[in-house]
């Protein structure tokens, strides 16, 4: 433990500096995403715990005691994240499940409000990942104008980026079936395309490269490449490490909901697969 | 253990601004000086008005395919669109009409079948445009957490769809119109203009309880109660002046003043008895419209970077 605080601290001391390196994007020095003591608290409605049965006369009595609902918990998701993102920044987030790593991205996309703190950003971050927007009842041809409208395309954009979104999802004439007769796979691939069609400032990816066979992991991961030669910085959240060891030039390793390490990829990745 | 070294980490990312930056400036201070934004932040009225323009592809396409969607399970597929008013209205006209028998009613004015599907389509219309724009946020939280869009996208679409679902029910009830040896008349030319002031309305209803249902989970339980007892005091399947014969005005002003009551009477006069809307009944039906409208949008657009979080 001693041994990795004792590196943080190099890593911050080094700070500024560092920046003249290996991560020449800084030198511009122009912040892109700054995270002010954030904190995000999710309200989740589930079902009561374990000693509260979830029957009528329980809910009755817990209105007359005027304890509100059990069913609803609040989760303190990101508890006082402060970091900031410069200009070329490829930024990868790492840690467990539930450690808060996609809850922060949204905040950082600025859809989930924050309880205190603040996030401020150049530009509007978009989430890599138009899933919610499509409809598995209509074909892949509709799905994809849905898409591009979704995430504020023009009608003149969609028509110049419908043919590319076909072929690089590679789905050929399945195009003209609705997407619940897709396998997993091809929605993945399809779900991918339209949501790299676009360009942005600041990208945000959330786990995007799991997904297709192994031809499309590699097609997808040249794509963000590209996209983030276009944008101003790229954040990436990823289980698997050697995607963010191959793209970023910099980690941060969030645990429940804290920053724990915050550095050179290199130095956190060896400190996380440690842990 | 993890208390230490976040705050570690805190320092260190307070370190890395403050070696950017002259010492001791806050990160709220660097974000400005960069001329850094909040990510969240409700934009003003005129700027979220043109950011809806500017969605209005997303909002059309939204509602289409969620028609398409809707009904692609079942084998008669859109037909149900009609069939489900028509459906009710048989019901509605073999009790009420029938064994309850408002049918001979002198305030009906002898066509019961027309009398009652222009209520019943009429009704439906806001009816389906208020239960939608209750589940117009809350049923979509994962769009609103993966997309950055104004949110009364949502409401608008929903409105929309119910717009374009009314256009198979105005033909049918159109034909019915008919049917039952009404004549068509100039007056159908203010048909148009009676669906646009409904229109606005249930826009305004819709946009409201939006935020209401996003905010109260227990709305969805509730509604339903809400809209029957809706639905019972408009006069969809009576008529509003014969049945409060002989009771207090001020209750059948309350009744008649009720908007659906309003649009309802306003279609009727069109189509049945080949009137022009008494002034009553425009200034009824115009102040909801406006009136629904304004207030809608403004207590939905207040609350438009809290949506999304529980």
């Amino acid at each position: 433990m001693a041994e990795m605080i004792k590196e943080r601290s190099h890593v911050a001391l080094e700070g500024p500096q560092a920046s003249q390196g290996a991560e020449a994007g800084k030198k511009t020095g122009t912040p892109t995403v700054i995270v002010d003591d954030l904190h995000i608290i999710y309200r989740v409605y589930g079902a009561a715990s374990g000693h509260e049965k979830g029957n009528a006369a329980n809910a009755l009595m817990r209105i007359l005691r005027r304890q509100g609902r059990p069913q609803m918990k609040e989760v303190h998701a990101v508890k006082g994240v402060s970091f900031v993102a410069y200009h070329g920044d490829a930024i990868g987030i790492i840690g467990r499940n539930g450690s808060g790593k996609s809850t922060l991205l949204r905040a950082i996309a600025g859809l989930l409000p924050p309880a205190k703190g603040a996030v401020y950003t150049d530009g509007q971050p978009s989430l890599l990942g138009v899933n919610a927007a499509l409809m598995k009842e209509l074909t892949g041809e509709r799905n994809i104008v849905l898409g591009c409208y979704a995430m504020g395309m023009t009608p003149a954009q969609v028509r110049e980026k419908y043919d590319e979104i076909v072929e690089f999802s590679g789905i050929d004439e399945f195009v003209n079936l609705p997407m619940s007769a897709y396998s997993s796979g091809m929605g993945a691939r399809l779900r991918f395309a339209i949501a790299s069609a676009k360009t942005h400032d600041v990208l945000l990816v959330d786990e995007a490269l799991a997904t297709g066979d192994r031809e499309f992991k590699r097609k997808s991961q040249q794509r963000i490449q590209e996209m983030r030669k276009e944008a101003g910085t790229v954040f990436l959240v990823a289980h698997n490490l050697d995607v963010i060891e191959e793209t970023c030039n910099r980690v941060i390793w969030l645990h429940k909901g804290k920053i724990k390490m915050d550095g050179d990829p290199a130095k956190v990745l060896a400190a996380y697969t440690k842990n | 253990m993890s208390q230490p070294e976040s705050a570690v980490a805190d320092a260190q990312a307070g370190g890395r601004a403050g070696g950017a930056t002259p010492k001791g400036e806050s990160l709220a201070a660097l974000a400005e000086r960069h001329g850094l934004r909040r990510s969240i932040a409700r934009p003003a009225l005129p700027v979220y008005l043109r950011q809806l323009w500017q969605r209005r592809h997303f909002i059309i396409t939204y509602a289409s395919s969620r028609n398409v969607s809707k009904y692609s399970n079942s084998v008669l597929g859109q037909l149900w669109q009609v069939l489900t008013p028509l459906l009710n209205a048989a019901v509605y006209w073999l009790m009420f009409g029938l064994i309850l028998g408002q049918k001979d009613k002198p305030g009906v004015g002898g066509n019961y079948t027309a009398f009652l599907i222009t209520g019943v389509m009429v009704f439906t219309f806001t009816q389906r445009s208020v239960l939608g724009g209750a589940k117009s946020v809350s049923g979509n939280l994962s769009l609103i957490r993966a997309l950055h869009f104004p949110r009364a996208s949502l409401p608008l679409a929903y409105t929309l769809q119910e717009l374009q679902q009314l256009g198979w029910s105005m033909a049918v009830l159109l034909a019915i119109v008919l049917v039952t040896g009404e004549p068509i008349t100039w007056l159908w030319v203010l048909i148009p203009v009676a669906l646009l002031l409904q229109t606005l309305f249930n826009l305004g209803a819709s946009l409201f309880i939006a935020r209401v249902g996003a905010q109260v989970r227990d709305m969805t339980q509730l509604l339903p109660f809400a809209l029957r007892t809706w639905l019972y005091a408009s006069g969809v399947f009576y008529s509003i002046q014969e049945q409060t014969k002989g009771l207090p005005d001020l209750l059948r002003w309350a009744l008649e003043a009720n908007p659906a009551a309003a649009y309802i009477q306003f279609m009727r006069d069109l189509l049945i008895y080949e009137r022009v809307p008494d002034q009553w009944t425009w200034i009824t039906c115009v102040f909801w419209a406006v009136c629904a409208l304004i207030v809608g949008f403004l207590y939905f657009w207040q609350a438009e970077e809290r949506y999304g979080r529980g």
